[in-house]
């Protein structure tokens, strides 16, 4: 299967009063058709501006992208006009995102926000629109979609509340829907409602997945690859038994290790990764990495490792070192 | 556990927050039943774990204990003594053993103190040594919990959010509590630096002899940190046991179900996992169920739970559940 959409050197700065700072430092990845990839980085790491620069929803200014190209249908979704990359947005690439409070209008009626994309992007009347919004609720599973549609978002839960926003990413029956940390505002039982729902809705109506967190267990039980994101570049990138199997940067072993596990018996002590992630004010023309890692040797500190390929099939690390054997890659 | 001493016991705790409408004669028209009959004991030296989904009450527990608020009814036994009915006074010089450590890094500190001015602060409104003893224990204090004492003289904004949560636990400690309420100490956290904080908790309880009550919705880490874990869900404690225990034979349907959801990070575990997915979301505290407060929600809801108030049982030594159907 071909890639549905590619990212290729995906560079966005943002201009603030201390400085440039350097949010996505030349990012590329592949979708393919039906996949689900999972990205995953701590806040900061650039892996909602990657996506956000993909679909030019960035600010600008102060946000600028300066570097890449993003392919999809054979043409570059940076270089398209305004009018033609909104053709595309909400309806071949939707987007859903955290905090089901802000990203619904509170002053529109439920029904209205559900089937404007439809109106917009299908030019279809009101009263089909409408059906289709009833339908489309249902199968995100509100009860009673069709007495509901004239609620407003304020009537609704927060569970319920993000069941209508990712309504209205498939209303267009979407080829990639963007799901922007959609659980993380949410308790732990309705993250597993949420969960369970778009996995059900991907098998039935298989569409792509670019699924964005910074919780490695969600990304687990649901992608089909994974990449790891650290102070805006990708730090590894594998099938996701593959990476949970053989995480191979220094920063993905620590993460994994600093997490608690309810699977295994229980550890007497967390091992940390010590230090802070960095504030990109330059573009780091070296490891990102270097300053936390434990297995630093002196060439992390002056060049940059590229994300090149390892041993199995599709397992992409930056890094110099192999931290398993401590040799030093090729 | 018979042998251990106990540090607070909580009987009977209450808090209901009145809802008032009206304009100039404000009428009560209803309550939020926050906390509805919640009773633990906690023991000298241990973690004890409380969770539950936002709104359950777990936060409005932890800060009854502290005495924010007076609780509509119930006990607050402190080492011997009534919190309830304890004069301002005297609940002051209390408080000196009972700290809190919050959610927010960003919002718990005072923007315009320094930090070491805020971690003194304690000790100069108890008269708690001098000028210069003051000094030396802020520094100590730094020290302890990994930061540079040079840090001192500057304020919060200087900081990032880890850093921030440590000033925020040095200031917990200045007092020397006996007992600490970490209301959600790391859910504001990066993943990496999660596990900083908690090391730096379990160092600091191994070094001070302290006593914990540990706030979270994130099962996966109380369950690293707790020696024994209470369940809340909507005002009343569910299900409580040492921690090994609970993640062996969770035995109450909101537990297991609770357990079900946390996503593990092992993709091939996630696979064979038979998840059990709750319907609908937690009912509106101003109008809570009948009987027992789960049963809108449990898979095994029967007649019984809609008529009966479950009670506490002791199921084996030490582990206590309530529910009719266990």
């Amino acid at each position: 299967m071909g890639d549905l959409l590619s990212v290729h050197d995906l560079e966005t700065r943002f201009r603030t009063r201390e400085g440039i700072v350097h949010a996505v430092n030349g990012v590329s990845f592949q979708l393919k058709k039906g996949e689900t990839l999972g990205i995953v980085g701590e806040s900061g790491c650039g892996k909602s501006v990657s996506v956000l620069s993909m679909l030019r929803l960035i600010p600008t200014p102060p946000g600028r992208i300066v570097a890449g190209r993003v392919m999809y249908q054979g043409k570059d979704m940076l270089k398209m006009t305004d009018d033609g990359i909104r053709h595309i947005r909400g309806s071949k690439i939707s987007m859903v995102f955290q905090d089901p409070m802000t990203s619904l209008n509170p002053v529109m009626k439920i029904g209205q926000q559900v089937s404007e994309p439809l109106v917009v992007h299908e030019g279809l009347g009101r009263k089909q629109a409408f059906d289709r919004a009833a339908e489309i609720l249902e199968l995100v599973k509100i009860p009673n979609a069709k007495d509901r549609l004239n609620d407003y978002p304020h009537q609704f839960s927060g569970g319920m509340r993000q069941r209508v926003v990712i309504a209205m990413g498939l209303i267009c029956n979407p080829q990639i829907l963007i799901a922007d940390e959609p659980t993380t505002a949410l308790d732990v039982t309705i993250q597993a409602q949420i969960t369970e729902l778009i996995k059900k809705i991907r098998d039935e109506l298989g569409m792509a997945i670019i699924w964005i967190t910074h919780d490695l267990g969600v990304v687990a039980g649901l992608a089909d690859r994974v990449v790891v994101m650290y102070g805006g570049l990708i730090i590894e990138e594998a099938p996701t038994k593959m990476l949970y199997d053989n995480p191979s940067h220094p920063y993905t072993i620590g993460l994994m290790e600093s997490l608690p596990r309810m699977d295994k018996t229980r550890a007497r002590r967390l091992t940390s990764i010590e230090g802070i992630p960095p504030v990109l004010m330059e573009n780091p023309r070296y490891c990102p990495f270097a300053p936390r890692c434990k297995f630093v040797v002196s060439r992390c500190r002056h060049e940059r490792p590229q994300l090149l390929p390892i041993g199995e099939d599709g397992h992409h690390v930056a890094c110099w070192l192999d931290p398993h054997t401590g040799r030093e890659n090729e | 556990m018979s042998e251990q001493e106990v540090l607070l016991i909580l009987k009977d705790l209450v808090k209901h927050f009145p809802i008032r409408q009206g304009i100039i004669f404000k009428r009560e028209t209803g309550a939020v039943h926050a906390v509805d009959g919640v009773s633990f004991d906690i023991y000298k030296g241990e973690t004890l774990g409380l969770v539950g989904e936002s709104g359950c009450g777990k936060s409005t527990t932890g800060r009854a204990i502290m005495r924010l608020f007076k609780p509509t009814s119930g006990q607050i036994v402190f080492d011997g003594v009534n919190l309830v009915d304890l004069p301002t006074e005297e609940m002051r010089k209390t408080r000196k053993n009972l700290q809190m450590i919050f959610q927010d890094p960003y919002a718990c500190l005072n923007p315009r103190m320094t930090v070491g001015n805020m971690i003194g602060e304690a000790m100069v409104i108890h008269r708690v040594g001098g000028r210069n003893e003051i000094r030396d224990r802020v520094t100590d204090l730094l020290q302890k919990v990994g930061l540079d004492p040079a840090f001192s003289n500057r304020y919060p904004h200087e900081f990032s959010g880890g850093q921030r949560q440590r000033i925020g636990i040095a200031r917990a400690l200045a007092l020397e509590p006996k007992l600490i309420v970490c209301d959600e100490p790391i859910s504001a956290l990066d993943v990496s630096i999660q596990a900083q904080v908690v090391n730096l908790l379990e160092d600091l309880q191994e070094d001070f002899g302290l006593t914990y009550l540990f706030i979270a919705h994130d099962l996966s880490m109380v369950h690293h940190i707790a020696d024994r874990v209470a369940v809340m869900y909507l005002g009343v404690i569910v299900e409580i046991a040492d921690c090994t225990e609970l993640w062996d034979h969770p035995l109450h349907p909101y537990t297991l179900a609770l357990m079900s959801a946390v996503p593990i990070p092992n993709p091939r575990l996630e696979e064979k996992r038979k998840r059990i997915i709750l319907e609908g979301d937690v009912p509106s505290p101003i109008n809570p169920p009948s009987g027992c407060r789960f049963r809108t929600r449990c898979n095994l809801v029967q007649d019984v739970c809609a008529e009966e108030k479950p009670e506490m049982r002791e199921m084996t030594p030490g582990h206590f559940v309530a529910c009719h159907m266990v």
